[in-house]
């Protein structure tokens, strides 16, 4: 089996050995590490462990009854289904009417992808300039438009949601839009013929042939938008800070980066970053199940 | 010419609308960082112009009170060694996983999609006493300091560089690999003279995002360098948003320093970027 090229194994050490050690070293060493500190008692970033805590579980034990985490689990939560359904809901939609037209399809790529690549840290300055409460950009559109009459603080604990979530949704949606897309145009056109003969247009073609077609790509989309969602840190924490407002604003990023940074609380933050890593292992394998069950979609 | 039918019209709206959404938050704030100070909370959605509120000053005081140079320069030295280190061992191992059959290829393979989930918080402390043990971090030096940087980006980097080149260097027909070999030519000449051009828009793309993710990291390099000459771009830009206050004129100007090179970046070599990550990720 295979070709000769392949059959000797000698360079095979060559090409994976760096890779492999690198991975070793900063990430699975220091992850297996990580599990031992959520077990241990460390009280600053430099410090040694002092011993197992007692009990050994009592992290786990915290994680239960804290009430910030639970702010924090449940915004984690809701901006995750946010994300599901904005996010790849619109870049869904994008890609069907940029796949239905011809002229500018390119230019609304570049366009869509473009905030992608711009720092969190930029975009939260940006969104802190458009979100001001005094002479921001909404709210001088929104007085300019006549449809407030006073200032709407955008941080306050009826609007934080939204400005927490929206521009992370907006950042983001650009990059599902054009795997989508891609994805789009590797469907045959012989298909949409022969559907087309079948008397199958316009929406029921995008129900009955193009969704369909998509699911996989669709699939991907939905687990790197899952597993993303629960890693957002940069954006809220630029924008946010600490909790903001009245300990809020949690997500479990900001909640673990506070923790371990601000509190010295170190054992405690890597428990909630194994909170983390589970949850993304279990919310992707959930997204995984919905999308590839029998063929009934 | 077709004509312009009620839903193309439609098509056209709701598209040309989200291109507006994307774009104008850029628009408004390039705009605002040449306005006169105190004028953008009154109305930031003229054109300033000469004699009614058209400024650089706001470019001269942040180019004055911060060392942006300096910071470049850091961020670039970062940025480049994460990422010709990428492309060289992701673009190894991708070929190592996808040609060779071996006995523990199923268990790579899934470390390395393993590799993908984990946050980088859940990895910064045990990295951080490691390469303090090691003396990289917080040794006071300038450069083993970015080097300390440099180390668990490109591990960040690594597995995300390794799946999309893996779905690229499978769609290479073997055949030229086997007569090359005919001929031949050692594993490792099939490797750069026939592997790398084939699957060269791919490699751009890896080289691409790795750049643009390690100049855009906030949460690394903010951990590692704490000295002021060590700073680079994006920290000099957290510590710019928690100085200047209320001057947003300062701050608009800031953003617009930091995003131009990016910009530049993203324009003359879009067709890669898009291109390259498609493609892996639909096949990965």
């Amino acid at each position: 089996m295979g070709p000769t090229l392949y059959r000797k194994k000698g360079p095979l050490v060559v090409f994976l050995l760096p890779a492999f050690l690198f991975l070793i070293l900063f990430l699975y060493y220091p992850f297996f590490q990580n599990i031992l500190n959520s077990f241990s008692d460390i009280t600053g970033l430099g410090a040694p462990a002092q011993g197992l805590n007692s009990p050994w579980y009592a992290n786990y034990a915290a994680l239960l009854t804290d009430p910030k985490l639970r702010t924090a689990l449940g915004n984690t939560v809701l901006l995750t289904l946010c994300t599901v359904v904005f996010q790849v809901g619109i870049a869904l939609i994008l890609a069907l009417l940029v796949d239905s037209i011809r002229v500018g399809a390119q230019l609304f790529r570049t366009l869509y992808f473009f905030p992608i690549v711009i720092s969190a840290t930029a975009l939260g300055l940006m969104f802190n300039l458009i979100f001001l409460y005094n002479g921001g950009m909404l709210n001088q559109l929104l007085a300019n438009l006549g449809i407030v009459a006073e200032n709407v603080d955008w941080k306050d604990p009826d609007h934080f949601l939204l400005t927490m979530f929206a521009p992370v949704m907006w950042q983001y949606v650009g990059f599902y839009f054009v795997i989508l897309v891609t994805g789009l145009n590797n469907i045959s056109q012989d298909l949409y013929e022969a559907a087309a003969l079948d008397g199958c247009t316009g929406l029921k073609r995008v129900r009955y042939v193009t969704l369909p077609l998509l699911r996989s790509v669709l699939c991907t989309c939905l687990v790197l938008a899952v597993t993303g969602a629960l890693k957002v840190f940069d954006l809220p924490w630029v924008m946010f800070g600490a909790g903001m407002p009245q300990d809020q604003g949690w997500l479990t990023g900001t909640y673990m980066y506070d923790q371990t940074f601000n509190r010295g609380n170190v054992d405690y933050g890597s428990a909630i970053a194994i909170l983390i890593v589970v949850l993304g292992v279990l919310f992707s394998n959930v997204a995984n199940r919905v999308f590839t069950p029998g063929d009934d979609l | 010419m077709k004509k312009l039918t009620p839903a193309k019209a439609g098509t056209y709206a709701v598209l040309v609308f989200w291109a507006l959404t994307t774009l104008y938050p850029f628009v408004w704030v390039i705009l605002n960082s040449f306005r006169e100070r105190g004028l953008i909370r009154k109305d930031s959605f003229s054109v300033p112009l000469p004699g009614s509120g058209l400024t650089t000053e706001n470019y001269a005081k942040a180019m004055d009170r911060f060392d942006f140079g300096n910071a470049y320069l850091n961020s670039l030295v970062i940025s480049a060694a994460v990422t010709v280190a990428v492309v060289l061992i992701a673009g190894f191992a991708a070929y190592g996983l996808v040609r060779f059959r071996f006995k523990l290829r199923g268990l790579c393979r899934s470390l390395i999609m393993a590799g993908m989930m984990f946050p980088v918080f859940s990895t910064i402390i045990p990295v951080f006493r490691m390469e303090a043990a090691w003396g990289i971090a917080s040794s006071g030096n300038r450069w083993l300091s970015l080097l300390a940087v440099v180390l668990p980006q490109i591990a960040g980097n690594l597995c995300f560089a390794i799946i999309v080149l893996m779905g690229f260097i499978e769609s290479v027909p073997m055949e030229l690999e086997e007569s090359a070999y005919m001929d031949g030519c050692h594993v490792f000449q099939v490797y750069f003279h026939i592997i790398m051009p084939a699957a060269k828009s791919s490699f751009a793309t890896v080289a691409i995002f790795s750049f643009l993710w390690s100049y855009n990291d906030l949460f690394t390099q903010n951990f590692f360098l704490r000295v002021p000459r060590e700073k680079t771009i994006t920290l000099l830009l957290n510590e710019i948003s928690s100085q200047a206050g209320v001057d947003y004129g300062l701050m608009a100007a800031s953003v617009v320093l930091i995003v131009v090179p990016v910009l530049a970046v993203y324009i003359l070599l879009q067709k890669h970027i898009i291109k390259g990550l498609t493609a892996g990720a639909v096949k990965g």
